[in-house]
């Protein structure tokens, strides 16, 4: 009761269906190019147009190769899908940001940053991980394709209305700990169902001191405790984030915004269906171990004693040993997860002044052309390359290797990623969780490494 | 597809594992279709569990077993059942299309993960949740006897396991089951609320 989620829901609630689900209304749809096309080819069956289309925006991302781009895809199956959501986008009225279009990258990378996912806001898109916009004080969850259809045709979706929870963080985060080493804390301790039917509110002093990056990283695995969506109220940092971006209210209209944005808080009356409390102190650089996001431990813990054998099997691993030294082959920094500037910030920190690793392929891919344009402006370009390291193209790459980013099977990767699912990054791939700080690490030392030894 | 649902009893494949997830279901590689072809999801279900890296069946997978690789049909292997928080990770429909595809009508598991749930409703496939104790029972029965059946009675919101006769009921809300007892989908009711819809944007 009386909790951000109740606000924002309920403000955008069109009807309630007699013991039925809510018809809510939707303020941004995003589509991608691997959830979309069976929903426009359900609109063309039924004869219908969009009934707003100036409220949803369309890019390829999953499909996008991450060199190249300027010439065609090779994979002609992944060509036809780019190339059908491009058709799909301008036959429906749509806007589209295609490959090599400046405004291109992960949808989740792309929302926030051009001012497209706005504070209040409830924003869907065919991708679990839609929790990310949560960030900017939206209400953002992930959908299937019959739920994409539905609100291409109506702009609004039944859906139940879930729980509401609250996380809180409290205290100041350690030396190397950052917003990804909360989330698969939190998750650690959760598990991967620990919130299914729950919308989360994060809170405190931890949570609040998160920039707008690390905010969107920790918004992003909410689905991966189970959560439909995770949020942050938004403040200060959210609106200084926000100011001049390209999308965002100007003028007037932000004056009016901001003062609407400011009552977007859960009352100090608020009461959540469940709520959890941890203490920043407690959290340490995490790595997982297993093969689901919740198998997750302190960089220098041991893999529990209970951990299931067929996810030990499948990782080559044992219960009760450490992964510290453990050589490794991969190492990806990217996703809609760690795909944005204070990730690549985060890396440089530790490979400055060093160099890869000679056993390590690394993948660094920018979460989009912006990050990209970023990166270079603040010459951390330069200081990678002299790592011996190389910045490719935007896209979601690596992270469910849809594109010729594939890890082979029975490598290590250690990847800045949100899924490490049997066979996610590739059949037979073997996925390590990980932040930007400790995906480093092993990159240059091409061990699982505790980046506090590497930082000053 | 839109189907219609009434008394469901048939024979049930058993997968007796937890937190098994959609990229499991259907893995990423063949998320590349741009169509809705139910066959070819149906096919490659479970594609990395059930085939080796050659295309062969893996012997040990339960749906390439003798008890169990007959493809569903009226009254045999309609029903999957699954340990608890089937279907969590990514989003992608695909999964229902790849478990409507195969054949089956109804999953029954101890619990489901929200949207792979929606995802099963909005393609007619009914998703039953059941306490711990009715689902360690019926993977129990259907060990002894992998022939044996339940029965999923959709107008009265109750499942059997007809070996041992224990009854659960398991819930649907009103709206939901109206559809699937006529099959109706949520986009032939919102085609209907255009003025409700307009009237709440001129509301704002």
């Amino acid at each position: 009761m009386n909790t951000l989620f109740d606000k924002i829901w309920d403000s955008h609630v069109v009807s309630l269906i007699e013991d039925g689900p809510t018809q809510l209304y939707i303020d941004r749809l995003y589509c991608h190019e691997v959830t979309s096309p069976q929903a426009f080819d359900g609109m063309r069956a039924r004869g219908i147009k969009c009934l707003r289309p100036e409220k949803i925006f369309c890019m390829p991302d999953h499909n996008t190769p991450t060199h190249d781009q300027d010439k065609p895809i090779e994979d002609p199956v992944s060509k036809k899908q780019v190339d059908a959501l491009e058709r799909n986008a301008a036959e429906f009225g749509l806007t589209h940001f295609g490959m090599m279009n400046p405004k291109n990258g992960i949808i989740h990378v792309v929302g926030p940053e051009r001012g497209l996912s706005l504070p209040g806001m409830t924003i869907v898109c065919g991708d679990s991980h839609t929790s990310t916009h949560g960030a900017m004080g939206a209400v953002a969850f992930g959908i299937g394709t019959s739920e994409v259809e539905m609100v291409l045709a109506s702009q609004c979706i039944l859906q139940q209305k879930p729980k509401s929870m609250r996380i809180s963080v409290e205290g100041e985060l350690g030396k190397g700990v950052t917003a990804k080493d909360v989330a698969l804390y939190i998750m650690s301790k959760l598990t991967t169902s620990g919130a299914t039917g729950y919308f989360v509110e994060y809170a405190g002093s931890a949570v609040r001191s998160l920039s707008m990056e690390g905010r969107l990283t920790l918004c992003n695995l909410s689905i991966e405790m189970g959560a439909r969506g995770g949020f942050i109220a938004p403040d200060e940092t959210t609106f200084e984030y926000i100011k001049g971006r390209e999308y965002a209210p100007k003028g007037e209209d932000w004056d009016k915004a901001v003062e609407y944005w400011k009552t977007l808080r859960s009352g100090d009356d608020a009461v959540f269906d469940r709520e959890v409390c941890y203490d920043a102190a407690d959290i340490t650089p995490m790595i997982t171990y297993g093969t689901n996001p919740g198998m997750g431990m302190a960089i220098d813990g041991t893999i529990p004693a209970d951990t299931a054998k067929k996810s030990l099997d499948y990782m080559g691993f044992q219960a009760g040993e450490s992964l510290l030294g453990k050589s490794i082959d991969y190492v990806f920094l990217g996703a809609c997860t760690n795909g944005r500037i204070e990730d690549f910030r985060a890396f440089a920190s530790i490979a400055k002044g060093r160099r890869k690793a000679d056993n390590v392929t690394a993948w660094l891919v920018p979460g989009s052309w912006m990050v990209k344009e970023q990166i270079e402006a603040e010459g951390l370009d330069k200081v990678l390359e002299e790592a011996g390291f190389a910045i490719r193209q935007p896209g979601c790459s690596a992270c469910l290797a849809m594109n010729d980013d594939k890890i082979p099977a029975g490598k290590y990767s250690v990847s800045t990623s949100n899924r490490n699912f049997e066979g996610r990054q590739g059949p037979g791939a073997r996925t390590l969780l990980c932040s930007p700080l400790v995906a480093a690490a092993a990159a240059v030392t091409g061990v699982i490494t505790d980046p506090r030894t590497l930082m000053d | 597809m839109k189907q219609k649902f009434d008394i469901i009893q048939s024979t049930c494949i058993p997968l007796p594992l937890e937190n098994v997830d959609t990229d499991q279901i259907i893995p990423a590689r063949f998320l590349k279709a741009t169509t809705r072809d139910e066959k070819f999801f149906g096919d490659n279900l479970f594609r990395d569990w059930r085939f080796d890296k050659d295309d062969q069946p893996k012997a040990d997978f339960v749906f390439n077993q003798p008890d169990f690789c007959q493809a569903p049909s009226e009254g045999v292997h309609q029903v999957l059942v699954a340990g608890k928080n089937f279907g969590s990770g990514s989003s992608r429909e695909h999964a229902a299309w790849a478990i409507a595809g195969y054949g089956f009508r109804v999953v029954i598991s101890s619990f489901f993960a929200d949207i792979h749930k929606n995802n099963e409703l909005n393609n007619f496939v009914l998703p039953v949740v059941v306490s711990e104790d009715f689902l360690a029972e019926l993977f129990a029965t259907i060990k002894a006897d992998p022939s044996a059946q339940v029965k999923v009675d959709v107008p009265a919101q109750v499942v059997t396991n007809l070996t041992t006769g224990r009854s659960e009921s398991f819930e649907i809300n009103g709206y939901k089951k109206y559809c699937l007892l006529n099959a109706l989908d949520d986009i032939d009711y919102l085609l209907e609320q255009k003025a409700k819809i307009e009237a709440f944007e001129a509301g704002r």
